[in-house]
């Protein structure tokens, strides 16, 4: 089995990482799930992943993207993942981007 | 040592020397983290399966304990599994078992495949792991076995530190 491309630090019931859920679904991108605790300091493999503490947290193994913040993720799944960037890129290259 | 009366446990038809060690998907627990792992994947050396009663009974303290004391998470991959959730066993691994992950099988599910499924009196709905102990090789053949036949009872350290010296050799 080979690992899938997105790593996704997840909290259990956060809704901003079911949003992030849902958008990887969405764009059928294959992804694994790394759930962390609730409490801030026990999440030092986001830190040191993402440089903050905050989940989610998204690490893309084919493009080196590291990030956090559902709106900045999801935003960044459909402008790499979606119908735009799936046409060849050429409406992202064309329109620098969704 | 005190006299105290040992409750034997039934004859079950467990994994055992020789078979391989069946795969099964659940979520393992690091120091840091859990994610779903499959036992196929994680298995590439050498590796000790050790099958415990729910954390925070003694019998999975005194069995980390001499994981530790022994060192054989320095020599082999040392894997858990327990009926325990994920955030239990990264209590557990707080404080002791350095070194080791641990899959969390609350349905016993895994636990029954492998044959270990052990009933609690007066915990109803609970389906608990005797005690056992697996050393795997790198394609999950078990090259030695285990498994708890009264309770309660501990793994004989010393033919664990045989085994292994003889597979990492």
């Amino acid at each position: 089995m080979s690992d899938p491309q997105i790593t996704l630090y997840r909290l259990q019931a956060c809704p901003f990482c079911e949003r992030v859920v849902r958008t990887l679904n969405e764009l059928d991108v294959e992804y694994r799930s790394r759930y962390v605790e609730p409490m801030h300091s026990e999440r030092n493999v986001v830190k040191r992943v993402s440089g903050a503490r905050s989940v989610p947290a998204i690490v893309d193994r084919e493009t080196g993207v590291t990030m956090s913040e559902s709106a900045n993720i999801v935003e960044y799944l459909k402008g790499t993942y979606g119908d735009a960037a799936t046409d060849g890129g050429r409406a992202v290259d064309a329109e620098g981007g969704a | 040592m005190v006299d105290f009366d040992v409750v034997s446990l039934p004859e079950t038809d467990h994994v055992a020397e020789g078979d391989t060690a069946p795969d099964f998907t659940r979520p393992l627990v690091n120091g840091e983290y859990w994610e779903d792992r499959a036992l196929a994947d994680v298995v590439d050396g050498p590796t000790l399966l050790l099958f415990h009663p729910m954390d925070g009974a003694f019998q999975g303290t005194y069995l980390y304990n001499t994981v530790d004391d022994h060192g054989w998470s320095d020599d082999v991959d040392a894997l858990g599994v327990s009926i325990s959730t994920p955030y239990a066993h990264k209590r557990l691994l707080a404080e002791r078992a350095d070194g080791v992950r641990i899959f969390s099988d609350p349905s016993a599910a895994v636990i029954e495949e492998y044959g270990l499924a052990h009933e609690i009196d007066g915990m109803t709905g609970i389906t608990e792991s005797r005690p056992a102990v697996f050393l795997l090789d790198s394609d999950r053949t078990v090259e030695h076995a285990w498994v708890a036949s009264e309770h309660p009872e501990f793994p004989d350290a010393e033919a664990i530190d045989d085994a292994v010296a003889d597979l990492v050799d």
